[in-house]
């Protein structure tokens, strides 16, 4: 089915953060890439509430995006292992397996830099519950 | 390996193209055509509801349709309301529009409030309207459960002992009797049984109001009644904050389950206590939202609706997914949390709709954050993962709470909230 090839292969390079580039279009694309695809993306998404969609924050915490994926991946090894001391990040890092940190790290590091933003605040309505 | 998609380069660029040419024109809505992939109807535009659509646009690249029922015109944050009661925030600072999450994404909006599910029909019925749907999702919240309290159901019960539970009025209003109480006057609250929305809150609650009390009414006293036989959630913190923090000023009364209130003379009769306040509190025991009962996504002897953790559809009624606080998972209803199982909800209904299989095993993070005053706060955090075996959701290894609180986790706090509204509402 058409629809199906196009949308798996946009899906793939644009949320999943695999390296699609090159000759990669004539890659095979497998059950099993598919199926990490949407494990990591929604691992990842489940950061943002505190590095922001895509890892682009709007705070004091680190943004993810465009991180180098070897430093990604030290830093969640070092959590993981006591080694770099943290208030949080260490009870994330140790809930999360070594492959699902790597599948993190070439998702994160793919991801573009962009300038974040809260939303602006409103003056709450009287007609407010 | 199993090959399912193979393409060589000239298919990949016709297919490439083909697909931008769908996004240009699915970014309008005032087309009447459907999407390829056809229409996901969301109830309720809260954390839970509003993450999906978002994310339900995002990662179908445009080609499944989201529509919001949402009867309020205002995203008014739970998270960090009881900093109002405290007096470091306003409620303006918690109160936002949906204007960018509607225009960056291309999610279609109705300011309406369902009257009726017609699950057969696959149709939602509004007071202004009806729409169809491929699927639907429940996001509503909770709904607060009187029958043991009838004489608070009213507004004006309301309005003399408020609730504050979902962020609003209410929250200004238990704010401004708590400015206008005089020195050496009771506050009293209660912790309703457990489950019920966000499981530190009622206790981060009396740490901000002891907090005010602190600096401009020393000499007044918390007393907190408590359905459970112990503090819900980080009780070590929380004891040790009350003790060192706020010695002398909250009474914390366990297994102290209201039977009666009055309102006129604001006291409450518990099992074993009588209590008569200057302020008063009370949190209503909690069930899955209107829409949710509407449904029939709930059981008569049970008031939280029970989904498949890969896909959250209702175990009950088939092609409606439930999200958030409704969700009988065994987890903290919390706001994190209400994100998280959107995203995975969105993530197996974009796979669905476009002919795959859903994640087998999804895994997802929650942080909650407490303030314990105005600047320090504290944490719970925990990777949840799905396992095959129990069919739940459990806690993987190493979450926890924080050693104590400080003003540095204060600050993360602080950034936690600003990335999930950007991430919610933008």
């Amino acid at each position: 089915m058409k629809l199906k090839a196009w949308f798996l292969v946009n899906l793939l390079i644009t949320s999943a953060g695999l390296p699609l580039t090159g000759n990669a279009a004539d890659a095979v694309v497998s059950a099993d890439t598919l199926s990490n695809t949407f494990h990591i993306r929604t691992l990842a998404a489940s950061c943002a509430a505190c590095h922001g969609t895509q890892g682009n924050s709007t705070g004091i915490t680190p943004t993810l995006a465009g991180v180098d994926a070897r430093y990604f991946t030290a830093q969640m090894l070092a959590f993981k292992d006591g080694s770099r001391p943290a208030t949080v990040m260490h009870h994330h890092a140790k809930g999360i397996n070594v492959a699902e940190i790597n599948f993190l790290a070439n998702y994160f590091s793919q991801q573009k830099r962009i300038s974040s933003q809260p939303p602006k605040t409103q003056t709450l309505k009287a007609n407010h519950e | 390996m199993n090959k399912i998609v193979t393409l060589n380069r000239r298919a990949f660029i016709k297919t490439a193209g083909a697909a931008g040419a769908l996004l240009l024109s699915h970014n309008s809505f005032s087309r009447a055509s459907k999407p390829p992939l056809g229409r996901v109807v969301i109830v309720g535009g809260g954390y839970a509801g509003t993450t999906a659509a978002k994310y339900i646009r995002m990662w179908s690249l445009g080609n499944i349709e989201a529509v919001v029922i949402e009867k309020s015109a205002q995203f008014v944050s739970c998270p960090l309301s009881n900093l109002v009661l405290g007096g470091s925030k306003s409620i303006n600072d918690l109160t936002f529009g949906y204007d960018l999450v509607k225009k960056n994404h291309g999610v279609k909006w109705l300011n309406d409030e369902v009257t009726t599910i017609d699950s057969a029909a696959k149709k939602v019925i509004m007071q202004r309207g009806e729409i169809s749907y491929d699927r639907l999702i429940i996001a509503p919240g909770v709904d607060f459960i009187y029958d043991a309290l009838p004489n608070l159901q009213s507004a004006e019960a309301q309005q003399q002992i408020p609730h504050a539970w979902k962020a609003g009025w209410q929250t200004v209003n238990l704010r401004k009797q708590l400015e206008a109480m005089p020195d050496g006057g009771i506050f009293v609250m209660n912790v309703p049984k457990a489950p019920y929305r966000c499981p530190p809150g009622p206790y981060e609650r009396a740490c901000q109001v002891a907090s005010y009390f602190k600096t401009h009414k020393p000499t007044a006293k918390i007393i907190v009644l408590d359905a459970n036989p112990e503090i819900v959630s980080k009780k070590g913190l929380f004891t040790k904050v009350w003790a060192e923090m706020y010695a002398g000023m909250i009474d914390y009364r366990p297994n102290n389950a209201m039977v009666e209130v009055d309102v006129s003379s604001k006291t409450v009769t518990t099992d074993f206590d009588k209590v008569k306040a200057d302020v008063l509190n009370i949190i209503p025991p909690q069930r899955a939202g209107k829409p949710a009962q509407m449904a029939g996504l709930t059981e008569t002897d049970y008031p939280w609706c029970e989904v498949s953790f890969l896909t959250y559809e209702s175990k009950l009624v088939p092609n409606i997914h439930v999200i958030g606080d409704s969700v009988s998972a065994g987890l903290p209803k919390s706001a994190h949390m209400a994100t998280s199982q959107a995203r995975v909800c969105a993530n197996a209904i974009v796979a669905l709709m476009s002919g795959n299989a859903p994640d087998p095993t999804p895994v997802f993070a929650n942080t909650c954050y407490s303030y314990v005053n105005d600047k320090q706060a504290m944490h719970v955090a925990n990777v949840y993962r799905y396992d095959a075996g129990k069919k739940i959701m459990v806690s993987a290894d190493g979450g926890g709470v924080s050693t104590s609180p400080s003003e540095q986790e204060g600050q993360y706090a602080s950034a936690w909230a600003a990335n999930i509204w950007s991430d919610v509402l933008t």
